[in-house]
């Protein structure tokens, strides 16, 4: 703050209790010339005034006041660029950038000023910082069968990740159900922490000017066969000669490419339904499934135990 | 002193009226006037950049369809705040911002960080039917944001107004305004603004 509006802030602020006390003061002082407890010189149809002052314990609240404002000026940053003898503060506001907000935490620890927000945050990272760390170095298999561990984790995961894998981390359409055995990007330990740390963005191409209504619902016909619905065999056969393009990513047998997320067509689990209507506005308009990367939001200790929460989900 | 008396002001009501107002703008003389010439609440932080123009329809209609009324856009500097929704608001991140959406109340979650945090097809599951994704919001539907389209109208205007107050859009910006919103959904723009929230900042582990 440049010295002028400091010395704004200060002038005014100081000003003005100084006013408020000679207020009070002149407020105070009986200029009527009548005593206290006897009638003032008017009357209002029958209504009379006494000269009463002020309750005594009214006038103590309002000096009580005036001293806390100069003790409160005296110790939080309240008067322009003076910091306050205390060296309190709630935040570090005037930062630009993530990177200026750390540097400027370092700097008022060393300092020994007292940031009200870094404090709480390092009482928590002292407290919860080796428990997690603890948790991090432990293989994900053992996790998920510790108790302890999977309720933090459990915890984690409705705080971050049920709004779009619901409470009971059954998914919903085009969110995966994570309590089944079926993975897109692999169930194994190391899979799942890769998805959370890094995200995934599962794109199936539109087809929808390559092929017309006929060729899609063939093809959404054939796909339907391939988990041993009951189609028509003709229209499957007539799918199946375009499938080709779809096996690129699906596989010639359909059952899927971890490495691309391409789901396995062949297990009857739909990951945007599968009614034949359903399959056919996939071929049509193509997917777009986006896993946000978490490595940035909640770092890799905590990604560590979601994901034993999760791997733990179906490995009993 | 002594013969200035207080019935004097009380039966002269111009002069209290004007009293009054000395005392009032008092606080605000301090705590406000101060902060309009403040580099805190002028510079922006690092990385901000203007709402595109499908993004700055999409602010029009989170104003008006109220979202503010039920989601605030500014996370305290208390660590229960930050460990959900990442590093607390700062001045710089609203310079732009007129008028601020900083809202007042929490029926929902706030928004501030919200940009990239979900995918947009859940955001366009989510706005269609809440209880889709989360079975126990109370959130209203707003399928018809769906199915409105965008004219674009006033969007370079809009554009125009907000470089009158400092920010910076370019000529091109504003030339292209209507190009670049005409027969999207609101639900497009809707989806592109909260997806532009707070990302200047970037969310980093605490």
């Amino acid at each position: 703050m440049s010295s002028f509006w400091s010395a704004w802030i200060i002038v005014l602020t100081l000003a003005f209790l100084v006013f408020i006390i000679w207020l009070l003061r002149w407020n105070m002082t009986n200029f009527t010339g009548i005593k206290e407890g006897e009638l003032m010189d008017h009357e209002y149809d029958g209504i009379v005034e006494i000269n009463n002052p002020l309750p005594r314990w009214w006038m103590i609240l309002f000096w009580v006041t005036i001293v806390w404002g100069f003790i409160y000026l005296a110790l939080f940053p309240g008067l322009g660029n003076f910091k306050g003898l205390l060296g309190w503060s709630s935040s570090n506001q005037e930062v630009l950038s993530i990177a200026e907000s750390k540097a400027a935490t370092e700097a008022n620890r060393e300092a020994g000023l007292i940031v009200q927000y870094d404090r709480e945050v390092k009482a928590a990272d002292d407290e919860f910082g080796p428990l997690f760390a603890a948790l991090s170095q432990r293989p994900i298999e053992e996790l998920a069968k510790d108790p302890e561990a999977t309720e933090i984790g459990q915890r984690l995961f409705l705080q971050n990740c049920a709004q779009c894998h619901g409470s009971n981390a059954m998914g919903g359409k085009g969110f995966p159900n994570l309590t089944d055995s079926d993975w897109l990007y692999g169930g194994s330990p190391e899979h799942i922490k890769k998805t959370l740390l890094d995200g995934r963005n599962g794109v199936m191409t539109p087809f929808g000017n390559q092929f017309n209504d006929q060729q899609i619902s063939e093809l959404a016909t054939y796909v339907l066969s391939l988990s041993g619905r009951k189609v028509d065999p003709e229209l499957a056969a007539a799918g199946q000669k375009n499938f080709a393009v779809c096996s690129a990513c699906h596989g010639a047998d359909g059952k899927g490419n971890q490495q691309l997320g391409a789901p396995n067509l062949t297990d009857n689990i739909w990951l945007y339904g599968g009614s034949q209507e359903t399959i056919e506005e996939t071929i049509r308009n193509g997917r777009n499934g986006v896993m946000p990367a978490w490595k940035d939001i909640l770092g890799e200790d905590k990604i560590h135990v979601i994901s034993a929460y999760v791997y733990g989900l179906s490995n009993d | 002193m002594k013969n200035i008396k207080h019935d004097w002001v009380e039966k002269r009501v111009g002069w209290l009226a004007i009293f009054a107002t000395l005392a009032i703008s008092i606080g605000g003389l301090v705590e406000i006037t101060p902060l309009l010439f403040q580099k805190q609440t002028n510079v922006p932080v690092e990385g901000l950049t203007p709402y595109t123009a499908l993004e700055l329809e999409g602010r029009d209609i989170y104003i008006r369809e109220g979202c503010n009324n039920c989601h605030s856009q500014m996370i305290r500097p208390f660590r229960a705040e930050t460990e959900r929704y990442g590093h607390y608001s700062l001045a710089g991140e609203h310079v732009w911002e007129r008028p601020f959406l900083w809202g007042s109340k929490r029926t929902g979650p706030d928004l501030a960080r919200v940009g990239g945090r979900y995918s947009d097809e859940w955001h366009y599951v989510h706005l269609m039917d809440p209880r889709v994704v989360v079975p126990e919001s109370n959130m209203p539907a707003f399928p018809w944001l769906a199915e409105n389209t965008l004219d674009g109208e006033y969007t370079a205007k809009k554009m125009e107004v907000f470089r009158q107050f400092g920010v910076p859009y370019t000529d091109e910006d504003i030339a292209g305004a209507q190009a670049a919103v005409v027969g999207k959904t609101e639900m497009e723009a809707l989806i592109a603004y909260l997806q532009s929230l707070g990302t200047a900042l970037q969310q980093q582990a605490n």
